[in-house]
């Protein structure tokens, strides 16, 4: 499937990955010859066949809904680019 | 011998009988980082300081007469995108080049458990993504038997490390070759254990239902010994098994009389090197006359692999690395001017091509009007492609076959191409896709410019059936040093 700049620029919005123009040109290329390799499996018969997520066999694997706090949060905040106190510091969601 | 040329089972004994110290290994490992890895490029970040304090613990612990567990006071080395508390963790990419783990992996507190020494964490691909660790941000780790050829990958580090002795094992991580290829590019022994087999509690994710940690040793015996070390349930890691975990190092000295061994035709036509396989060819006689039965197979689905993998793993990749955003952790933009522009510039400079490109490769696979045709399609493929392998270990205990087409190549030979880049995984990803566990190692060498280069033996095994892998691939290891 050859893709065009406009589904690269799509697609790029959609995972939030700014490009430049000669990225653009260059992933649609890169993108449209993976998507040609992949497209092989369109020989395969899957008629009737079921998905698989992955192979353990494992559903729904529960634990007791219990909160176990983390002994270091500060830990965590520290590693925020921007933070005041004990928040990280977000720019504006609502505008 | 050198201290840092032991395996782990040797440096037990050693310190057992105090013919030397955890400390003394551990310096000799290091004094080799600091001669050959300005050349090899194996370490991201060294650890010293971390490591000769375990190693000081250790030694303690031996003087005062205490019974040593099997890895105690033993220096390894750890990919880095696994957790080691309070040590950087890069992934070998931009956007967390400062990051600091804030807790352990499963299998790091279980490595700490048994005493372990951390010597620091290996190059790798960025986020694990490649096949050379030339898609690093940092640097090109090179192959300790030609350095003008790359370790193989993702994990190259570790096992440029191992084979260049700067420590006694090391840890990897597989998704779709990332520990056996290049285990089979530096001459070293590299397990991907089955799918659920090890904890990936702490390891960065790549792509979840494909990724499995995995050791890589000097020989086999160590990694039976970590193997078994690093196994087992975590209830931190929601799809790693319940099953209690055998003692591999017992399942060496079985032998192989009667083991049924599958070569997997399709593994040895268009695109495998000539002198690759005749090696593979040669260590399957080996076997045969160890008294293992040999019969060719065909998995006629085996091949759709790659592309199934190509799908699948780009998919979760997409999901797993939407959580590099520049706002809680990692590289951030912090001057962009609104909330959309920090996540649109920090992951565009914070992220390599290798990585971009996967990211849309998946987000385009998962997409409104495109899901079925591809990502549904490859979830189907995969059932088909396991239902084969699950067939054919009805008849098997293991199948074998070369692990990469071509030994080590050189530095840039495939960078510029993907696809070139990825038909080096084209044997190794049906062992991720279908789950089940795989080992690689040494089985000779070819000659290219004058350098010898060696080749990788693959052997795959049923679900959960690592100790019959660990025996066929022990026996033909015995049978190689008995000559």
């Amino acid at each position: 499937m050859k893709l065009s700049k406009k589904q690269v620029e799509h697609i790029a919005t959609l995972c939030r990955i700014k490009l430049s123009e000669k990225e653009k040109e260059k992933f649609k290329t890169e993108l449209s010859s993976i998507l040609d390799f992949v497209e092989q499996l369109n020989k395969v018969d899957v008629t009737g066949i079921e998905p698989t997520a992955q192979i353990t066999g494992l559903k729904n694997v529960k634990r007791l809904d219990k909160v176990k706090p983390f002994a270091k949060p500060d830990k965590l905040i520290e590693q925020a680019p921007e933070k005041k106190d004990r928040f990280v510091k977000v720019k504006q969601v609502i505008e | 011998m050198k201290l840092n040329e032991l395996t782990a089972h040797q440096a037990y004994i050693g310190l057992r009988k105090k013919e030397f110290s955890s400390t003394e290994i551990t310096k000799a490992c290091l004094d080799q980082i600091k001669k050959v890895d300005k050349k090899i490029g194996a370490f991201v970040t060294v650890t010293d300081d971390l490591a000769l304090e375990q190693a000081k613990i250790a030694d303690e612990k031996i003087a005062q007469g205490e019974e040593l567990k099997p890895l105690e006071g033993i220096p390894c080395a750890i990919k880095d995108n696994i957790l080691i508390e309070g040590e950087r963790c890069t992934c070998s990419s931009k956007i967390l080049e400062n990051y600091r783990a804030t807790y352990n992996a499963g299998v790091i507190k279980k490595l700490k458990e048994q005493g372990a020494v951390f010597l620091g964490k290996t190059n790798m691909d960025e986020f694990a993504m490649g096949s050379s660790t030339e898609h690093s941000a940092f640097k090109k780790t090179k192959n300790p038997h030609d350095l003008t050829r790359v370790p193989g990958g993702s994990s190259g580090g570790s096992a440029a490390a191992v084979a260049s002795n700067m420590c006694i094992y090391a840890l990897g991580a597989d998704t779709g070759s990332s520990v056996r290829q290049p285990a089979a590019f530096c001459g070293v022994v590299g397990m991907k254990p089955t799918y659920g087999r090890v904890s990936r509690y702490g390891l960065v994710a790549m792509a979840s239902s494909l990724d499995q940690i995995g050791p890589i040793t000097k020989d086999m015996e160590d990694t039976a010994l970590v193997l078994r070390e690093i196994s087992g349930p975590d209830a931190k890691d929601s799809t790693c098994v319940q099953y209690s975990v055998p003692d591999y190092t017992e399942a060496i000295p079985w032998g192989i009389e009667n083991i049924r061994v599958g070569v997997i035709k399709e593994y040895f036509e268009e695109g495998v090197d000539k002198e690759v396989s005749d090696l593979v060819k040669k260590a399957i006689k080996e076997l045969k006359r160890l008294g293992a039965k040999i019969s060719e197979v065909s998995l006629p689905h085996t091949m759709y692999a790659l592309p199934c993998y190509y799908i699948i793993m780009p998919a979760e990749v997409s999901a797993n690395l939407a959580r590099y955003d520049g706002i809680r952790y990692g590289y951030s933009k912090v001057k962009a001017k609104n909330l959309l522009d920090v996540y649109l510039s920090s992951r565009a400079k914070g992220l390599g091509d290798e990585v971009r490109r996967r990211i849309m490769l998946g987000t385009f696979a998962l997409s409104t009007g495109y899901y079925e045709a591809y990502y549904d399609k490859a979830q189907r493929v995969r059932t088909k492609i396991k239902r084969e392998y699950d067939d054919i270990f009805r008849d098997f205990d293991v199948l074998i076959g070369p692990t990469a087409p071509t030994p080590a190549f050189k530095l840039g030979e495939r960078i510029k191409d993907p696809l070139t880049m990825y038909m080096s995984d084209v044997l190794t990803v049906s062992a991720n896709i279908s789950g089940m566990p795989a080992i690689s190692l040494p089985c000779g060498f070819v000659k290219r410019e004058n350098k010898k280069l060696p080749v990788g033996l693959q052997i795959m095994g049923d679900h959960f059936k690592e100790e019959m892998v660990i025996r066929v691939a022990s026996s033909y290891e015995l049978r190689e040093r008995a000559e």
